[in-house]
């Protein structure tokens, strides 16, 4: 008896273990506050980068459209100007393509096993690489909608939006290959998000007398709302910082017009064209113009999580 | 007595018609361009697929109608991949274990959680411009500028917060029992989670991390200005500190020449790298449909 209650006393960890546990657990905790540092990082250095342009044309750099590495002057409105134009456009015609895409897979139209496809052949198209999609739009998409952007100019020329003769790449391409890339985000995120409503909801609508679509746009979707806010809010950072498939279509022309008709540039796709060959304060500029980016992305990315936390479903 | 029928011309259902044709067109929409997408490039890049492809080194372009190969590319996207993984790997499951095992919901992991959704929403071209003033510009790494290591370390800043999520969501299903067991018989902390918690999440952490990788094989806009791009055969180690090409930077420059040949070999280069994404996903796919079903039982 004795001697097994001095067993039990003596029975400690080794000092190794002990020592490896503390390790392993320190080494952890280095590896997680990894992704703080790249990010404080990233920030930190695409904003010192920047700090000659910034005091040179401070926030005069947003709004002018000078982009001249022979007379030194730089302005990115084109390009911050294209971002938005791109980026929302594009938007505009993805939500109702997706949350009617998300809505037929989460109804039983067809049989589950054929949505069951249609969902995850959607989720396939967001794994396709953009430059890639940059690719075909060049060969396949670019010939394809010609004709229909003659037609747009010759019918709605008035427009300030298609004011000039199509010749190849344009912005509106580029919003049209948006368009594919985000129908996948939106599509998935609002799928998801029509699921989890509680199938109660639905019973108690279809009960007190309502039709389906009644019962989709009063009670499901409201229900949803939040979730799909927040994707499409994903979908839009995503949109700004595009970069392959729009720098490959979009044509690349820092003169500023308001026809979706004509070349046009964005952020990201400047910086594909010029930083590998810039040098001297253009290089600073460039950074000016990515810190802009990364500031428009981080923005609507955080608003989009703080909205998932704010109105997450609580049922 | 009519109202306990269904009526064809009542408002309510032709409304309920138009709406449910209106969705239907929706899906029609969202997934023609995938098949037009898919099935043009299996054909015109599957048409250009010749055994000389994986040998070659690609010719400079110009009027030559010999195109040449993509071996460069190929080897230079496999070399770069993997070295994004060695990076991106180990402190994405470390970062993963700790959020999963030992935080505890206090700040400090809601802020690292916080930080890998919002790192996961920087745009891709942002990574390249960091690694670039980081280490291209600097010149940081033995003198090296434009090189395949800089190309990796960028690719690994976008696959990070893939892999510290699904770990922290793979180790999060795994069943608190069985913890409690482990540390129950005396096993250190350490040894529960490399012994018990880590295999038991292996397969839902290992799709995650396939699909990451299969992601970040297609990046090119981290690469255009950090690996830069070479036409010559990778001989030896001392080449990871020189340009290095890539699947998507070939596919990028070529696609803008204006000779035939060049845009040819951006169609084969793509049927390559979009087959083999498609099926990393689509098999992880059926890996992961497969295992819920033998946890049902």
């Amino acid at each position: 008896m004795e001697e097994k209650l001095t067993l039990f006393k003596n029975r400690k960890r080794f000092g190794i273990e002990k020592n490896i546990d503390i390790i392993f657990k320190n080494t952890a905790l280095v590896l997680s506050s990894f992704v703080a540092i790249i990010l404080l990082g990233i920030i930190l250095v695409v904003f010192f980068q920047s700090f000659e342009s910034f005091s040179r044309y401070g926030l005069k750099f947003l709004v002018t459209s000078e982009w001249n590495p022979v007379k030194d002057e730089y302005g990115a409105f084109t390009a911050i100007y294209g971002t938005l134009v791109t980026s929302f456009l594009s938007l505009l015609i993805t939500i109702p393509l997706g949350v009617g895409t998300a809505i037929f897979i989460t109804e039983d139209f067809v049989p589950k096993v054929f949505r069951e496809i249609i969902g995850s052949f959607v989720e396939l198209l967001a794994a396709i690489p953009s430059v890639v999609l940059g690719l075909w739009a060049i060969f396949v998409m670019e010939p394809f909608f010609r004709a229909f952007f003659v037609f747009l100019h010759n019918f709605f020329g008035w427009i300030p939006l298609f004011s000039t003769e199509p010749t190849g790449r344009n912005s509106l391409l580029a919003i049209l290959i948006l368009v594919v890339m985000l129908l996948p985000i939106v599509t998935s995120i609002a799928r998801d998000s029509l699921n989890q409503v509680p199938k109660k909801l639905r019973n108690a609508a279809y009960g007190i007398g309502a039709s389906r679509w009644k019962t989709i746009f009063s009670v499901i979707l409201p229900a949803a709302l939040s979730g799909i806010m927040a994707g499409v809010l994903l979908a839009l950072g995503r949109a700004m910082g595009e970069t392959m498939a729009v720098t490959m279509i979009i044509g690349n022309s820092n003169a500023f017009s308001w026809s979706l008709l004509s070349p046009g540039y964005t952020i990201s796709s400047m910086l594909a064209n010029q930083f590998g060959e810039a040098d001297g304060s253009q290089v600073s500029s460039l950074f000016y113009a990515a810190f802009v980016l990364m500031i428009l992305s981080l923005v609507v990315n955080i608003f989009a999580q703080w909205l998932v936390k704010k109105f997450s479903l609580k049922y | 007595m009519n109202s306990l029928y269904y009526q064809k011309r009542s408002s309510r259902n032709i409304v309920d018609k138009f709406f449910t044709s209106l969705s239907v067109i929706c899906a029609l929409i969202a997934i023609l361009p995938l098949i037009f997408l898919v099935t043009y490039i299996l054909i015109k890049g599957g048409s250009q697929i010749t055994p000389e492809l994986f040998t070659l080194e690609p010719n400079p372009p110009g009027d030559d109608l010999d195109a040449g190969g993509i071996n460069p590319a190929l080897i230079g996207t496999l070399i770069i991949t993997t070295i994004a993984s060695i990076i991106a790997i180990p402190v994405g499951v470390g970062g993963g274990i700790y959020l999963a095992e030992y935080s505890k919901g206090g700040a400090f992991s809601r802020f690292i959680r916080f930080g890998v959704n919002v790192l996961a929403g920087v745009p891709s071209i942002i990574a390249g411009v960091f690694i670039y003033a980081l280490i291209v510009s600097t010149k940081i790494l033995f003198g090296s500028m434009y090189s395949g290591l800089a190309g990796g370390m960028a690719l690994s800043i976008l696959m990070l917060p893939t892999v510290i999520k699904t770990t922290d969501e793979g180790l999060k299903l795994v069943p608190n029992e069985l913890r409690y067991a482990s540390l129950g018989v005396g096993a250190s902390m350490y040894t529960t989670i490399l012994k018990v918690t880590l295999p038991s999440a292996f397969r839902s952490i290992a799709t995650g991390v396939v699909l990451g990788i299969a992601r970040a094989a297609g990046e090119t806009a981290p690469l255009i200005f950090t690996a830069l791009f070479s036409y010559y055969y990778i001989t030896g180690f001392g080449d990871l500190f020189y340009e290095m090409g890539s699947l998507a930077v070939l596919i990028y420059n070529f696609a803008l020449e204006p000779y035939d040949a060049q845009n040819k070999l951006a169609w084969a280069a793509s049927f390559i790298l979009v087959l083999s994404i498609l099926s990393v996903n689509i098999f992880s796919r059926i890996l992961a449909a497969f295992t819920e079903k033998t946890k049902r039982v």
